[in-house]
Order: C-alpha cells, then sequence, then structure tokens
C-alpha cells in the first residue's frame, strides 16, 4: 500500500470521524434549546458504543468471509476482537488501517438516523438499539456492498464511498424509526424552530470539511481518484447549496441559512456514491438535480403524518437514492473504469436500481423488526413519558442543560 | 421615587439608554423579553428552511429604572422621543409603566431614598 497511502488513510480516517460531533451539533442547532443536550449525545454516543462493538464483533461480521453459502451476504466471527486481521507483517499497516477507516463509517451511519426521533427516543432503548442495528443491518449491507464475497459487490453495482451502505440504509431507518416510536407529543404540528442556527452552520461546515475523508479517502490511496473524488465532493456540496438557498428564496423570500446548510449535505449524500466515478460536470449536474428532489420531498414530509423531525429521510434516503442512480448516469470510464448511461453503458443503471430496492427493503423491514421487538421489552419501549417530552429530554434524561438560566454564573 | 418601565423596540435601547443619562437617571437595567402587544407576530422559518409561521410573541426589550418624582416628565420625554419610530409612530413603538416606589438602599452605605439613587 505505500507509507504515504497509508498517512493519508490515517488522516482520511480521523477527517471521518469527526463528522460525528459535526452531525451532533447540525442536529443539535435544529431542535429546541430543551433537547440540544439529548440530540447531540445521540451522536456523541455512537463513537463510543461502536467503537467497541466493531473492534469485538462488527468488523468480523462485515468484512469477515462468510463461506460459500453466507458469504454474498454477511461475515463469519473469524475476525473477533480483531483475531487474525494481521497475518503478513509486510501488510499488516494497511490492513488495519482499513479497520479504522471503515469504523467510523459504521458510527456515524446510526447517528445519521437519529434526526428522525429527536426530542423523544428513550436514550437507553437507543443505546441497544443502535448496537442491534450496527449488527444486524449496517454489517450485511456494508458486507454486500464492500465485502470482495459480497453480493452487490459481485454485481458490479458502483456505490464508491457508501451512498446505499450509509445514507440510503440510514436514510429509510429512519423513516420506520419516526414511524414506529411516533410523533412528537408536543409543539410539533406548529413547526419547530431551529434554536441555535449558528450550530447548524458550524455542524454543517465540519460535516463538509470531514466529508473529504469520507469520498476522497474511499479509494484507499492517495492518487488521482482520490483527489477528484475531493474536487466532485466540494463541487456537488457547493451547487446543492446554492441552489436550494435559490429555491428558498423564491419560495419563501428569505436566504435560510438552514436551508444552505441542509442543501449543502444534500449535495454531499448524492455525490457520496458517484464520487470516484464521475467529473466536474456530473458532479455539478448532481449538486443542482439533488437540492430540487430533495427540497421538494421535505415540502411532502412536512403534511405527512410521519414525524420525521430533521429530514432524514428526505435528505439522506432520497438523497442517497438520487445519487445511487445518478452515479448510474453520468459515470465517465476515464475517471472510475466504469461507462454510465450517458456513456452508453444502460446497464449499470438497472445495477444501481437493484442495489437501491435491496437496501431500501432490507434496511426497512430489518429496522421494523428490531424496534418492534425492542418496543415490547418490559422496561424499554421506544416514546419517553409525556411529561418528559414537554420539559425536555435534557433536564429529565442526562440532568444536564445545555444553557443554565437560573441566576447563578 | 418612581419605577418607570418601557417596554421598547429592542433595536431603540442602545440610545435611549444614552438618553436617560442625559436626563440625570442614576442607573437603569434592560432585559431582553418576548411578548405581545397590539401588533402582530412575527414570520419565523421552520423545518428545512421551507416554510414559514408566525410566532405570536415578538422580541422586545424591557427597560427598568428607578427616579425622583422632579425628573419624572423629563424621563418619559426622554423615553417617548427615543422609542417612536419616525415622525408618526407606528403599532409595536411600546409602553410606559409608572408607580410609585416605596424605599431604595444602596446596600454598601445603606443610604436611602433620593440619595441612594
Amino acid at each position: 500500500m505505500g507509507d504515504g497511502n497509508i498517512a493519508w488513510m490515517i488522516v482520511a480516517s480521523a477527517l471521518v470521524l469527526f463528522m460525528t460531533p459535526g452531525l451532533a451539533f447540525f442536529y443539535g442547532g435544529l431542535v429546541r434549546a430543551k433537547n440540544v443536550i439529548s440530540t447531540m449525545m445521540y451522536s456523541f454516543i455512537s463513537m463510543a458504543l461502536i467503537s467497541v462493538v466493531w473492534v469485538v464483533w462488527g468488523y468480523s461480521l462485515a468484512f469477515g468471509s462468510g463461506g460459500s453459502f453466507m458469504g454474498p451476504f454477511i461475515g463469519n466471527f473469524d475476525y473477533l476482537f480483531l483475531d487474525g486481521v494481521v497475518t503478513d507483517p509486510s501488510t499488516a499497516a494497511a490492513d488495519l488501517v482499513f479497520v479504522v477507516f471503515q469504523m467510523m463509517f459504521a458510527i456515524i451511519t446510526p447517528a445519521l438516523i437519529t434526526g428522525a426521533f429527536v426530542e423523544r427516543f428513550k436514550f437507553s432503548t437507543y443505546m441497544l438499539f443502535i448496537v442491534l442495528w450496527v449488527t444486524l443491518v449496517y454489517a450485511p449491507i456494508c458486507h454486500w456492498v464492500w465485502a470482495s464475497d459480497g453480493w452487490l459487490f459481485a454485481r458490479g453495482a458502483l456505490d464508491f464511498a457508501g451512498g446505499t451502505v450509509v445514507h440510503l440504509n440510514a436514510g429509510i431507518a429512519a423513516l420506520v424509526a419516526a414511524f414506529l416510536v411516533g410523533k412528537r407529543r408536543n409543539g410539533a404540528d406548529g413547526g419547530i424552530v431551529a434554536h441555535n442556527v449558528p450550530y447548524v452552520l458550524l455542524g454543517a461546515s465540519i460535516l463538509w470539511f470531514g466529508w473529504f475523508g469520507f469520498n476522497a479517502g474511499s479509494g484507499l490511496s492517495a492518487n488521482f481518484t482520490a483527489v477528484n473524488a475531493f474536487l466532485v465532493t466540494n463541487t456537488a456540496a457547493a451547487a446543492a447549496a446554492l441552489t436550494w438557498l435559490v429555491i428558498g428564496v423564491i419560495h419563501t423570500k428569505k436566504f435560510s441559512a438552514v436551508g444552505a446548510a441542509t442543501g449543502a449535505v444534500a449535495g454531499l449524500v448524492a455525490i457520496t456514491p458517484a464520487s470516484g466515478f464521475v467529473d466536474v460536470a456530473g458532479a455539478l449536474a448532481i449538486g443542482v438535480t439533488v437540492s430540487m428532489v430533495c427540497y421538494f420531498v421535505a415540502i411532502l414530509m412536512e403534511k405527512s403524518p410521519i414525524d420525521d423531525a430533521l429530514a432524514v429521510f428526505g435528505v439522506h434516503g432520497v438523497g442517497g437514492a438520487w445519487g445511487a442512480l445518478m452515479t448510474g448516469i453520468f459515470a465517465v470510464e476515464g475517471i472510475g473504469g466504469t461507462a454510465g448511461l450517458i456513456e452508453g453503458n444502460a446497464a449499470i443503471v438497472v445495477e444501481q436500481l437493484i442495489a437501491v430496492l435491496a437496501t431500501l427493503a432490507y434496511s426497512g423491514v430489518a429496522t421494523f423488526i428490531i424496534l418492534k421487538v425492542l418496543d415490547v421489552i418490559p422496561g424499554l419501549g421506544l416514546q419517553e413519558a409525556e411529561n418528559i417530552e414537554a420539559t425536555g429530554l435534557d433536564a429529565n434524561v442526562h440532568g444536564e442543560r445545555g444553557y443554565i438560566a437560573d441566576g447563578a454564573d | 421615587m418612581l419605577k418607570i418601565e418601557a417596554v421598547i423596540r429592542p433595536e431603540m435601547a442602545s440610545s435611549i439608554g444614552l438618553l436617560l443619562e442625559e436626563a440625570g437617571v442614576g442607573g437603569y437595567y434592560m432585559t431582553n423579553v418576548t411578548g405581545k402587544g397590539n401588533q402582530k407576530g412575527v414570520e419565523v422559518l421552520t423545518g428545512r428552511g421551507t416554510s414559514t409561521i408566525t410566532r405570536a410573541a415578538i422580541p422586545k426589550t424591557l427597560i427598568t429604572t428607578v427616579v425622583s418624582d422632579d425628573i419624572k416628565s423629563k424621563v418619559i420625554d426622554v423615553l417617548i422621543s427615543g422609542a417612536k419610530s419616525g415622525e408618526e409612530g407606528s403599532i409595536g413603538d411600546g409602553k410606559i409603566f409608572i408607580s410609585k416606589i416605596e424605599e431604595v438602599i444602596r446596600i454598601r452605605t445603606k443610604e436611602k431614598g433620593k440619595k441612594a439613587l
């Protein structure tokens, strides 16, 4: 792998980890002040929980070879406690940095889901939920797409940095979770106003920054593919932020900062699967179109009975699916070795569609079952009690408040 | 002694502070408040900046000061001239409330009444 590549992958891993606290600020700013700690802790605790899960059994399930029967679908337990990952001293650094890099993806994916059920999901149940979800939903889908014996990998579906594994997967899980956890009882109908828009901009900026590790690191090398991924990632984020801002001005007459930040994230989501395969023209097209699609979906979702509080399905689910399909359309053979629809390869769009539908179906059903089981276990349950929801999760669940206002310093 | 409380537009607050000092006011404090008078609510964006809702409560500044009776009219003139928007004024400029104060005591010296102001 080479010292230069190893060095870049160590940095890229740290960049991807930094996205999770970025997400905490992004989501934390969008909720009400009484739930800012609760919302940020959903993301922060994923860094602690999933880090442990990953080194104990998560990596093994995602990247172990499952044998000829289960191999296409899930790994085995050969690498428990990472035992056996490093065998040859000459490739030890490369083997281990791959474990580290992939760990950061497993951490942020369940954190992305939390935007759907902020301000009401029980924290105890939540911690159990993401352990089960990473084990039973994330690890298998990760195996399908990125393990050398995964079935989607074998079919040749294009997912450079995790459009299906991370974003579509989290997006559909978010929709199911928002539905099962139930609506916020207090004020959700009148429209929740973001309590700290500077947090939202800070969080979106950290996400944008960390995404360079996410996408430009996904080629596992410091080469042309990585630099191109960096460039198209930035281009798509910029185009999508501008597009959302402009649609917003036409629609509401205001230059919404939350809107621009959301557009940037939608662009980053959509370019994720494409970033190793498209050029700048493709990135511009993906950035502009994803904001148009996601803005429309965001308005539709406001009228829906499902309280997906921070539009996770609209941005990550729909944006992830859109990005996967656009990858099939705009892929350039000269960039990533695979031609897309525009270059005459219609078959790849079918493969992209199969990957999207398989992820939607499996993640949707498996998430539904996990939450249903957690809901009926005595002492767990999904939604906090009404009085806790009304007075805020921060003081009741965490014993802390984001902003002290009792007159003392 | 009188307590004078004025609910005003926040953007008028800093200039009114200077005017009050010129009028001989010994001290005052300002509080950020939200509330509802005759003015209609304020429009704010909700969701991902994709729609607007109307919030009934509007941000205002509450200025509180205690003065001796002899500068009452001067202070009221200053508050009105400083808080009124334009020549005609407009709905939302605010209100002034005046009440009697029984006693004022300076903590450091225990001085009472007008000397403590």
